[in-house]
């Protein structure tokens, strides 16, 4: 069992990481700039959603205490959570969107890639799934990412404002925790920093595009990864929870 | 726009006697009229203004139904509201391109939304406060829309009617998603079955408006028929509603509130109490609780989209320009 514990820490972490940022996606749904975008985020949500729901239900299983997918999502508390910073950062405007998701996917194929051809069946599978689905987002992130850094004065602008907010945050998804090490040890996972050329490789291919310039960060954030968040993760969390929270124990 | 000059809008078409028959044959026929087929120009109209209402419906559909998307009470329904709302999305753009075809565009038409000029069901324009108003919203208003769409895929006009088959078809999945969303409340603890009430009784005289006007008072209603846009009246297809909807809540023990309403052995249909014009009037014209916020939250989103529309403007510009610029160097 205490080699399950470990995994179940990696899957919830994971799987907060895709609720999170789903979560954030699915705000714009009905707000978006243009109406194809209205069905574009949502679907990107929507996978989001469902990897972290494949996520929270293997770390249940594995658990073997009853409980469920939602008891991750909806009954733990800020400070229980370990997505990292940059998914639960406030949507800002399109351009903070759309390069959050491009920092994140970026990271995530290679990461599915490996998962796939890794050592857990199960999580091998989802990894297969996922793959598809994060190609799409890399590609369409990083798409608008080159119309907005190569559109406008002002939408230029609103690009390279978007990356010195941003690109601080992107370090934590290349740190390590206890679980995790133990987790890369068994081959279940790929060690983050094996990937960071692919990382890098993806994003200078789409800022030599958008003529973005890939910033010094003097002081990178973190803290997610051990449940330190900043103050807009408990707002997200009492309105994605406000139902399971005034109203315990029901079903729905 | 690309469709202009395809549809025949600016060609000087004389609407003769003959013509006016020749095209009433037809649709008598049951043939089915294409883009480029020549129609009058009131038929042209009357499709634009119904089809366009029914896309901005599908659009402004999206507020009620998203005030819960970030906070529905487990992720599988999360992950289904978000799809089914995506769905009205889908909706509306196949919609605004049926609508194109008859020579209108998607901006001018989201402009006539967003200045109060085109319509959209005035459903939309009462409140969510509660989980159980996306169920009834599914039961409901999807149950209702279907009542006056299925009609709507034998339509005289090809694009439309094809259009409406595929929508109907996500329509009546939404519609038993609905149901089972109050059916799980209805059969829930005391406080989900009240919740569930509660919802039925506001929206229950709101949907059957849904229908329009009683027959004796629509205007458009007449040549619709004629035309086969139409196929049924709107109080026959309130009925069928109506007769369809009150076994529904009697399986799962919530109460129509309509102290009227009840089996008529002789009409062999439920008949049901009057319905408050005054209201739907007030709603039409703007009075509804919702009115002023959806129009601001589509407003809000267009308007602050503009620097990404523009922005995608020129980028495509400048890739047209650097790739004519290679091209030109190149030889």
């Amino acid at each position: 069992m205490a080699s399950n514990s470990e995994l179940i820490d990696v899957l919830v972490t994971l799987g907060d990481d895709h609720l999170i940022l789903g979560h954030r996606l699915s705000q714009w749904c009905g707000h978006a700039p243009m109406l194809e975008e209205d069905l574009s985020m949502p679907n990107m949500a929507l996978d989001l959603i469902g990897q972290a729901r494949n996520l929270y239900s293997y770390a249940a299983d594995l658990e073997g205490r009853g409980r469920t997918e939602d008891d991750f999502a909806y009954l733990r508390s800020d400070r229980e959570y370990r997505n990292c910073l940059m998914v639960e950062r406030p949507n800002g405007d399109f351009a903070h969107t759309m390069l959050r998701q491009l920092y994140f996917a970026a990271f995530m194929k290679p990461f599915w890639e490996r998962v796939a051809a890794g050592s857990d069946d199960r999580l091998a599978s989802y990894a297969a799934k996922a793959v598809k689905e994060v190609s799409y987002h890399v590609r369409h992130a990083g798409e608008w990412v080159v119309r907005l850094g190569d559109g406008t004065e002002h939408s230029a602008a609103r690009m390279r404002e978007a990356v010195d907010a941003l690109h601080p945050y992107t370090d934590e998804l290349f740190t390590v925790t206890q679980p995790m090490r133990k987790a890369i040890e068994k081959g279940i996972i790929p060690d983050p920093k094996d990937i960071k050329d692919d990382w890098m490789v993806t994003i200078n291919l789409v800022f030599n595009q958008a003529f973005l310039a890939v910033p010094e960060v003097a002081f990178p954030q973190q803290g997610g990864r051990e449940g330190l968040h900043t103050e807009s993760l408990g707002h997200l969390l009492s309105e994605l929870q406000y139902m399971q929270r005034a109203y315990p124990g029901l079903s729905w | 726009m690309y469709s202009q000059g395809l549809t025949g809008e600016q060609s000087e078409l004389e609407e003769t006697p003959e013509f006016l028959a020749a095209f009433q044959a037809r649709i008598d026929r049951e043939e089915k009229i294409e883009p480029n087929d020549p129609m009058p120009a009131a038929y042209r109209k009357t499709l634009i203004r119904q089809i366009g209402q029914h896309a901005h419906s599908e659009i402004v559909g999206m507020l009620p139904e998203g005030n819960w998307i970030t906070r529905a009470p487990n992720l599988r329904r999360k992950a289904a509201l978000l799809a089914k709302v995506q769905d009205e999305g889908g909706h509306g753009l196949y919609l605004y391109a049926a609508a194109e075809t008859l020579g209108v565009s998607r901006e001018q038409m989201t402009e006539e939304l967003l200045c109060g000029k085109a319509k959209y069901s005035s459903i939309f324009n009462y409140p969510t406060p509660t989980w159980a108003d996306i169920g009834l919203i599914g039961w409901l208003v999807d149950g209702a829309a279907i009542m006056n769409q299925v009609p709507l895929c034998r339509c005289s006009y090809g694009p439309y009617s094809r259009a409406m088959i595929r929508v109907c078809k996500e329509e009546s999945f939404h519609q038993r998603q609905g149901y089972e969303i109050v059916r799980t409340l209805a059969e829930g603890s005391a406080e989900q079955k009240e919740m569930a009430q509660d919802a039925l009784n506001r929206w229950w005289w709101p949907s059957l408006m849904m229908f329009g006007p009683s027959d004796s008072d629509s205007v458009n209603s007449d040549q619709s028929m004629k035309w086969k846009i139409k196929r049924f009246t709107n109080d026959e297809l309130r009925q069928k509603f109506v007769d369809a909807t009150v076994v529904q809540a009697e399986k799962i023990g919530l109460t129509i509130p309509d102290p009227d309403l009840k089996w008529n052995e002789e009409r062999e249909h439920y008949d049901f109490g009057a319905i408050d014009w005054e209201e739907f009037w007030r709603v039409v014209k703007g009075g509804g609780p919702m009115n002023r916020d959806r129009i601001a939250a589509r407003k809000k989103a267009w308007d602050e989209g503009a620097w990404v529309r523009e922005a995608a403007l020129a980028h495509a510009r400048k890739r047209l320009e650097r790739e004519a610029a290679a091209k030109e160097a190149a030889e």
